[in-house]
């Protein structure tokens, strides 16, 4: 049985990344018509990615998800504010530090500023920026669940929360070092991805749930525009003191 | 051969320590808190081993693959040949790379349509509606939000306009329409944009920015090589939200002209 899953995963995940060499593939042919090199290199490495990309959900699927789920109804349900907010910001922390697509964005980030030499050329000093990037994304992550826990509970409405953010967005953005603002910006999107919205979306849904008079429908989804929201405001923060 | 394995190896311990932090939360959490043995010990020790060979595969895989391909079809997509530069002009404006803005389009719109997590939000959104916005419809909105958003990220790119004009109008657009459309919707949107920036949009995309911004002349890639990914996220929910206000405007007529 977890055979057949497997296999299905894989075609899942290849079927993910048909499209995307399709459209190389229709520019490659018709408008570039140039010869690429390494192409063996090339589907070595697409077959790593496939190969990865299913082998990564089957083992979330298996662990984390229902880990997380059980956990996240467990303390929608138990009634001990101070354990549910702790547990939010750790979910939220754990989550982003864990993301595949942050991890890679931190290293491409620190390589670049070593070559505009706004750090230090050696790999530690990027090593550290890499880490530095990744706690501010993870914190602010875990802060934004946080407080739309703490939301859904208040029964505050999700527009005040997106209004608030959006302000801070606003009003930092003129103020951040320039070559912080782009991948401030980028942090809201790449942190809300493959880990991070299943898990989350499981804690609003049982929280909602668990407390008379929330619609899960509303209440599960306002985490995640909050979680994309405040990386944001997190890493301008973090280029302003850092 | 050899040589690999011990590369793999060197990136398999770099993915375990960064995946160590969300074990120790959950395991924590289970044992001291909620004070209950782990249920399926077996199933959660093969699935946590499964993620750990995955990840490492994965992030070679981006590293043979992803990354080289969106640097490649930046430099020629952005080549003197296709955007018909010679030798006696040096400066190009914006409209020679058209075929730049097409494939970032392309790109977008594709990559939106295929994703099957988009699929399930969809299914869902023509249920919560009652049948008001259709799930093929919610799909070719965000894959269109995607398409233009990426080519107008390209576009910033290469005139190099100020990134948080873009940023800025795009959210205020947003919340002026949040304050606008049912609240049910509010939550579908913002899930339509997270939606298209995968595990594998995420890179390409970024390796696509940063290429742009090596390539083209007079742009750094520290201030212009980020922020496509912004782009990638926040037109898709101004696209949905857009679909809902009509979808929801046309179905309210249609139905106030029949009774």
């Amino acid at each position: 049985m977890i055979n057949n899953r497997f296999f299905k995963q894989l075609l899942g995940s290849f079927l993910g990344l048909v499209p995307i060499i399709a459209v190389i593939l229709i520019f490659q042919i018709f408008i570039i018509q140039q010869p690429v090199l390494n192409v063996a290199r090339l589907m070595m490495g697409a077959f790593f990615i496939v190969l990865g990309l299913t082998l990564f959900i089957q083992g979330i699927e298996l662990s984390l998800f229902p880990m997380g789920e059980s956990m996240a109804y467990a303390f929608a349900r138990k009634g001990s504010l101070f354990w549910l907010l702790t547990f939010s910001f750790c979910l939220g922390f754990g989550a982003a530090i864990a993301e595949p697509g942050l991890m890679v964005i931190a290293k491409k980030a620190a390589n670049i500023a070593s070559v505009s030499s706004m750090i230090e050329k050696t790999d530690v000093a990027k090593a550290n920026y890499a880490l530095g990037l990744r706690i501010t994304v993870a914190v602010s992550v875990g802060f934004a669940i946080l407080v739309g826990v703490l939301r859904i509970i208040q029964g505050w409405p999700i527009y005040y929360a997106i209004f608030v953010a959006y302000a801070c967005v606003a009003i930092m953005s003129p103020f951040t070092p320039v070559e912080m603002l782009g991948i401030a910006y980028d942090a809201g999107g790449i942190a809300t991805s493959t880990i991070l919205v299943p898990l989350v979306t499981a804690l609003g849904v049982g929280l909602a749930t668990a407390i008379k008079g929330r619609n899960p429908m509303i209440d599960g989804f306002g985490l995640i525009a909050l979680a994309s929201l405040t990386p944001m405001i997190f890493a301008m923060a973090y280029g302003m003191f850092v | 051969m050899i040589e690999w394995i011990l590369h793999f190896a060197l990136s398999f311990a770099d993915t375990c320590r960064n995946f160590l932090p969300i074990a120790i939360v959950l395991i924590g959490f289970q044992l001291f808190v909620i004070r209950r043995p782990l249920v399926n010990l077996k199933k959660t020790l093969i699935g946590f081993i499964f993620v750990l060979f995955g990840m490492s595969f994965f992030l070679e895989g981006l590293e043979m693959a992803l990354f080289p391909l969106g640097k490649l079809m930046a430099s020629q997509l952005t080549a003197p040949e296709l955007v018909g530069l010679n030798s006696f002009e040096q400066t190009l404006s914006w409209h020679s790379y058209k075929w730049v803005f097409v494939f970032a389009a392309c790109l977008g719109f594709a990559s939106a349509l295929a994703e099957p997590a988009l699929l399930a939000v969809a299914i869902k959104a023509e249920q919560i509606s009652g049948g008001a916005i259709q799930a093929w419809g919610l799909r070719i909105a965000v894959a269109m939000g995607a398409s233009v958003g990426l080519a107008l990220g390209a576009f910033r790119i290469i005139t190099g306009t100020e990134l948080y004009f873009f940023i800025i109008t795009g959210y205020l657009i947003v919340f002026i329409q949040t304050l606008f459309v049912p609240k049910l919707i509010i939550g579908l949107a913002f899930d339509s944009g997270v939606v298209t920036t995968t595990m594998v949009t995420v890179p390409l995309v970024t390796s696509l920015a940063l290429g742009l911004a090596e390539t083209i002349p007079g742009r750094n890639s520290l201030l212009d090589g980020f922020g496509l990914i912004a782009f990638a996220s926040l037109f898709p929910i101004i696209a949905v939200l857009s679909y809902a206000q009509i979808a929801e405007w046309l179905y309210s007529r249609s139905r106030s002209s029949k009774s």
